[in-house]
């Protein structure tokens, strides 16, 4: 993986799970049909005698997982997010939050991009859902390099995890050196005009924006927050103490998601001003991601306009 | 399968199962609150799980090898807790702080707060998956150990239970005993006025389990049942129809779905307490 290189989280989720599988004996992977997307099936080629193919039924395939984590075994569940977090958002909560069992949650294809499948598929509020479940870590990984570094994290987390993978290639920004740590954003572009503070598949392209916006002698600060919870408190505060107004970026609906988790900290701690950036409390719908990021307010070139507009007023 | 029993065995687990009838009926009025109806159609199931069937260890809830049991209908905690104390997992004494703050007893089980809970449960439905779960995830560590689950039948409404049901036939998923207590009245109707289950042994067939019938208050016949479904378990998942009713032993209670979270009075308790022991047996 070098920089600037895209590639899919998904065939990086699929690979890291194998390498895992040598290191973690009683790791176990259940899928719902979806190993072939979401690339557990190459998990289940190295280790058929560790991977459950549960079929279409996620709330079944949720309680099991807490069953196995209960004995013992570190179970990884593997599906679409929009299926995983609501469907079997009760299963979740009840079964694997409530009672804490260490079971490791991927919910891929997380946000917009899906596949070109549209409104139903396209989980926009499942960090706000995974969120509001007392004791669950959630990682959302930018890039293929972070991604690989997730996938271990949440391994090496005691307890629930919720990590959030996406289909589609994503351009690599971290060089191999980068570390992920539990509870700690990035700095991935210093700057003193403006701060944006991105998640996931949005922090490439805050990255680029601020990248853009140096030709224009505007300096864009990017944090990327890796982990939604537990949130990085400190650095929120720092920025919001230095900027006294912070946006956020996310592949996630406004509420609930990582401009919400901001805004707590901000609310508690240092109270400033946090536009938002993200899905604005709607349903999306069929059609090119980029089209559809670009109709939302969410291209390189819409943060680009945001940030001019603050800056140069 | 015939199970031959000394009959002081059978003696002594129909006066244990008199006794939890009794613990029941003290903690729901002591606290005023509890799910009566469903901890009364519970306890031959739960007497003759843990203290005859499953191999467990009371001085060391946790110890390895041993059978799991999760309680699928979680709200039936006065049974359960109940038949807890009577086998030694924490003195009887507590009861009476059941569903009061701080105790460990709470309204659903909580596996990290009750001695001898193996999975916290309450949410309908979800049992079962976590009983195949144990179950596979025991195989898959190479240990041995039955898992048994105690399942409702308005439950049995759930979706979710016939996912697993699904699952563990399609799989044959091995050493998981389903038991259905198959009272005939849920919250606020019969299952049959609510949405009927039947033909509900033919469901179970169908979805390729091993079903067995039996008396889910006759101490013999649930014996019978359960130790045979216990062996047969080795060879795929089995499931029993434990024919039961809502209430038993008490006969205003009896078949009532008003009784189904509701705890009697103090004129209803010692009605319920002297029927009984009246009977002698039950």
């Amino acid at each position: 993986m070098r920089i600037g290189e895209a590639i899919a989280p998904r065939v990086v989720f699929g690979e890291t799970l194998v390498e895992l599988g040598k290191e973690y004996e009683k790791l176990v992977v259940l899928d719902a049909d979806v190993g072939a997307s979401t690339q557990t099936a190459l998990f289940r080629d190295e280790y058929p005698d560790r991977f459950y193919q549960c079929g279409i039924a996620e709330a079944n395939m949720v309680g099991m997982s807490a069953g196995m984590a209960a004995v013992g075994m570190i179970p990884f569940v593997s599906t679409f997010a929009i299926f995983l977090t609501k469907r079997a958002g009760d299963q979740i909560r009840n079964s694997i939050g409530y009672p804490g069992m260490n079971v490791k949650l991927n919910g891929a294809y997380g946000g917009l991009p899906t596949g070109k499948a549209g409104a139903t598929h396209s989980a926009i509020e499942d960090i706000a859902v995974m969120r509001a479940i007392p004791g669950m870590t959630i990682l959302v990984p930018c890039d293929p390099v972070e991604t690989r570094l997730a996938v271990k994290l949440a391994m090496e987390t005691e307890g629930p995890v919720y990590l959030r993978t996406v289909r589609c290639p994503v351009e690599t920004i971290f060089d191999e050196s980068h570390k992920m740590e539990l509870g700690k954003a990035k700095v991935v572009h210093e700057g003193g005009d403006a701060v944006i503070i991105s998640t996931g598949m949005m922090t490439p392209k805050a990255l680029r924006a601020a990248k853009a916006l140096e030709s224009e002698g505007i300096d864009l600060k990017v944090i990327h927050m890796g982990t939604i919870k537990p949130i990085d408190e400190d650095a929120v505060v720092s920025a919001a103490i230095e900027f006294g107004h912070i946006f956020t970026l996310e592949n996630h609906s406004v509420i609930g998601g990582l401009g919400s988790a901001v805004a707590e900290v901000t609310a508690k701690k240092a109270p400033c001003r946090v536009k938002m950036l993200g899905f604005q409390d709607i349903f999306l719908e069929s059609g090119d991601n980029e089209l559809l990021f670009s109709k939302y307010g969410m291209n390189v070139d819409n943060i680009k306009q945001e940030i001019r507009r603050k800056v140069c007023k | 399968m015939k199970v031959h029993l000394e009959e002081t065995t059978l003696e002594e687990l129909k006066k244990k199962a008199r006794r939890i009838r009794e613990l029941i009926l003290t903690t729901t009025h002591s606290a005023g609150c509890g799910h009566t109806g469903g901890s009364l159609s519970e306890v031959e199931i739960l007497t003759a799980l843990f203290f005859n069937i499953m191999d467990i260890d009371e001085k060391n809830p946790k110890k390895e090898p041993r059978d799991r049991f999760v309680l699928s209908k979680g709200h039936a905690t006065p049974g359960y807790y109940s038949t807890l104390a009577l086998r030694g997992f924490f003195p009887e004494k507590e009861l009476a702080g059941f569903d009061s703050l701080g105790s460990f007893l709470q309204a659903h089980p909580d596996m990290h707060k009750c001695p001898g809970v193996d999975f916290s449960s309450g949410s309908l439905g979800q049992g079962l998956s976590i009983g195949l779960g144990m179950a596979q995830g025991l195989a898959g560590k190479g240990e041995k150990g039955v898992t048994f689950v105690l399942i409702g039948d308005g439950e049995s409404q759930e979706g979710q239970i016939w996912e697993a049901a699904m699952y563990a036939g399609a799989k044959n998923v091995r050493n998981i005993v389903c038991i259905v207590d198959y009272n005939k009245v849920q919250l606020a109707s019969t299952t049959e006025e609510a949405v009927s289950l039947e033909p509900l042994k033919e469901k179970w067939e169908a979805f390729n389990w091993n079903v067995m019938e039996c008396d889910g208050h006759d101490m013999k016949d649930i014996l019978s049942a359960l130790t045979a479904a216990k062996e047969a378990s080795g060879n795929g998942p089995v499931v029993i129809l434990a024919h039961t009713v809502k209430g038993k032993g008490v006969s205003f209670m009896e078949g009532r779905y008003q009784w189904h979270g509701k705890a009697p009075n103090d004129e209803e308790f010692q009605q319920a307490i002297n029927e009984i022991y009246a009977g002698g047996e039950i």
